[in-house]
């Protein structure tokens, strides 16, 4: 810290803020207005912020705002694997996730100090249509978990496709993750394989005001319609309100790995980005005017009678018709590449929980398979989905409604 | 249900409060809750927590914990579990250079309010002639009888740890670790 940082600080705000202003535009003074104090204090550690790990709901799908980093890891139950097996993996797992989250070690591990500050540590369990098979209960697999439809545009590699159990471990800081996944994982692998692992990132926590929403690797504001965690609108959209027990109060989930054409898309001009989406890409605002929170819309035309926002746009077709067709997008971006040929290797891990998929991504993902103007710049490369118990209460394993005790 | 899994989680309750849960603060709606698979067990006399044994397809292995003694001071005179035909109360010490593991004379004295420590390269209980691979995920059953004979029966979860990090020879119960537990 050097002397007289707080005034410097100030400045380099103001400076920044008319930088933005010149090249903003109508929408930005809302954009800038939503954000009240613009000298932050001085960003508090928060090493130390744990998420509970027991309730209705498994951490890591309401839990925000969504945390800096993530890794998705899918296990596959290793042949013969039974209700036994299950059992014990997911007593494992649930005594592993419990301890890490309050950032203590696992039960055995004895270096106190790398899950001590565990930065909101979570971690989320689902279960594949592999897991139902393998403990003589496919009856209880979803039937849209087990089959989703393919999409007019996939391109669907199997290397990040499928898996029997994910593992999805978030945290504000990458090293108690890092840790919190090799235990884990370690405790898992007398039972399981390791099929895929996929990690991403959003921007780092507290480089812009706590609540913005992520900004993904084209430049968008990622996820500002998602329905709000702790809004009737969320609960009625994410949780699971009919079915078995282990699963009332869980969800459903779909990642996605979609890999963004970053070269062409870099080269695409300002203004046909912000047509292609339909929200402008400074504040995420519509292009129909309003605050990033506002829908976008659709019946708005110029002084010629034309639409201003495209009837492909992206977000036009991505919007909710229906309250069914309401999710909670939880993305991640990754960035694999460059490659030897020094293209990007990156995109969005689209990760979206759901009470139900068929009625919510499949109708959603339909539509704008048939007809995105994105399509040019993304593609579905990978594709897996989870049923997501409900919480875990204190005293019992993650899933045990499912498997006994 | 009956109230007997309720009760024994509200006692996890002062469980966890008695033992170390460092800067957890987290906002749970309810107190913290005892970890699902932990040991849970309980008398007025002494608690167990974060009891684990070493997971061994046969032969011999060890559990590992914390007691916490109430009141007052607590002697833990011998131990039983359902999988050993043969359990004993053990001590590392150091024998003509050498880490060393033998019974403990007396068994493990308890201090209040100075949590005793079973862990690898020190004190443990050791589970002998297994009568069952004892699997990672597995929940062994512990029991505890203490100077007056009362008992304190807990659950510990089977964990694999490196092959290594433990070796009990047979007879001669050399090959504790080399100490690098500090």
């Amino acid at each position: 810290m050097t002397p007289g940082g707080p005034p410097l600080k100030r400045r380099a705000l103001l400076v920044g803020g008319a930088a933005v202003l010149a090249g903003g535009g109508a929408a930005l003074g809302a954009g800038l207005a939503a954000r009240d104090d613009p000298v932050p204090a001085a960003p508090a550690s928060f090493g130390a912020e744990t998420v509970p790990f027991h309730g209705d709901h498994q951490p890591g799908i309401e839990t925000h705002p969504v945390q800096a980093h993530a890794a998705f890891v899918a296990l596959d139950l290793r042949p013969g694997s039974g209700t036994a097996d299950v059992r014990r993996l997911l007593r494992l797992l649930t005594d592993d996730a419990e301890r890490l989250m309050a950032g203590r070690v696992p039960l055995g591990a004895a270096d106190p100090e790398l899950p001590a500050r565990p930065a909101r540590l979570t971690v989320t369990v689902g279960f594949g249509p592999g897991l139902f098979d393998a403990i003589g209960r496919p009856d209880q697999c979803p039937p849209i978990i087990r089959q989703l439809p393919e999409f007019r545009t996939d391109r669907l590699d199997p290397r990040w496709c499928g898996g029997d159990l994910l593992l999805q471990v978030c945290s504000d800081d990458a090293v108690p993750l890092s840790y919190a996944l090799r235990r884990l994982v370690r405790d898992a692998r007398s039972v399981t394989t390791v099929r895929w692992t996929q990690r991403g990132f959003n921007p780092a926590r507290g480089a812009e005001p706590e609540g913005t929403t992520p900004r993904n690797l084209m430049g968008q504001r990622d996820g500002s319609a998602n329905p709000v965690p702790g809004t009737p609108e969320f609960e009625q959209a994410v949780w699971v309100r009919e079915g078995p027990d282990w699963l009332v109060g869980g969800s459903m989930l779909v990642l996605r790995r979609i890999r963004m054409e970053l070269e062409t898309w870099d080269d695409f001009g300002r203004a046909g980005k912000e047509m292609v989406v339909a929200r402008t890409l400074d504040t995420g605002a519509p292009v129909t005017g309003g605050l990033e929170t506002d829908d976008v819309d659709p019946r708005m035309v110029d002084g010629r009678g034309i639409p201003i926002a495209a009837a492909r746009s992206h977000v036009l077709q991505a919007t909710a018709r229906t309250e069914g067709e309401k999710m909670f997008r939880r993305g991640y971006s990754f960035d694999d590449g460059p490659t030897t040929d020094g293209l990007p290797d990156a995109g969005l891990l689209f990760a979206a929980y759901q009470a139900d998929i068929a009625t919510a991504f499949v109708p959603v993902q339909a539509r704008l398979a048939e007809s995105d103007l994105l399509n040019e710049w993304i593609t579905h490369i990978g594709s897996a989905t989870f049923a997501v118990p409900r919480g875990a209460r204190p005293g019992e394993f993650i899933g045990q409604g499912l498997l006994g005790t | 249900m009956t109230s007997f899994p309720v009760r024994l989680a509200l006692l996890g309750v002062g469980l966890a409060a008695a033992t170390t849960l460092v800067g957890c603060g987290g906002s749970a709606s309810s107190a913290t809750p005892p970890p699902a698979t932990a040991a849970v067990a309980q008398t007025a006399a002494l608690t167990v927590t974060d009891a684990w044994v070493k997971a061994a397809d046969g032969g011999m292995t060890a559990v590992y914990g914390t007691l916490t003694a109430t009141s007052a001071p607590v002697t833990v005179a011998s131990a039983s579990s359902p999988v050993s035909g043969r359990t004993e109360l053990h001590e590392v010490v150091e024998s003509g250079g050498a880490m060393v593991m033998r019974q403990k004379e007396g068994g493990f004295v308890v201090q209040p309010g100075s949590p005793h420590t079973l862990a690898p390269g020190g004190d443990h209980i050791m589970l002998m002639d297994l009568t069952a691979p004892v699997r990672a995920g597995d929940q062994v059953e512990v029991t505890l009888t203490l100077g007056d004979g009362s008992t304190v029966a807990f659950t510990a979860l089977a964990k694999e740890v490196s092959a290594g990090e433990e070796k009990y020879e047979d007879g001669e119960m050399s090959g504790h670790e080399s100490g690098s537990h500090g």
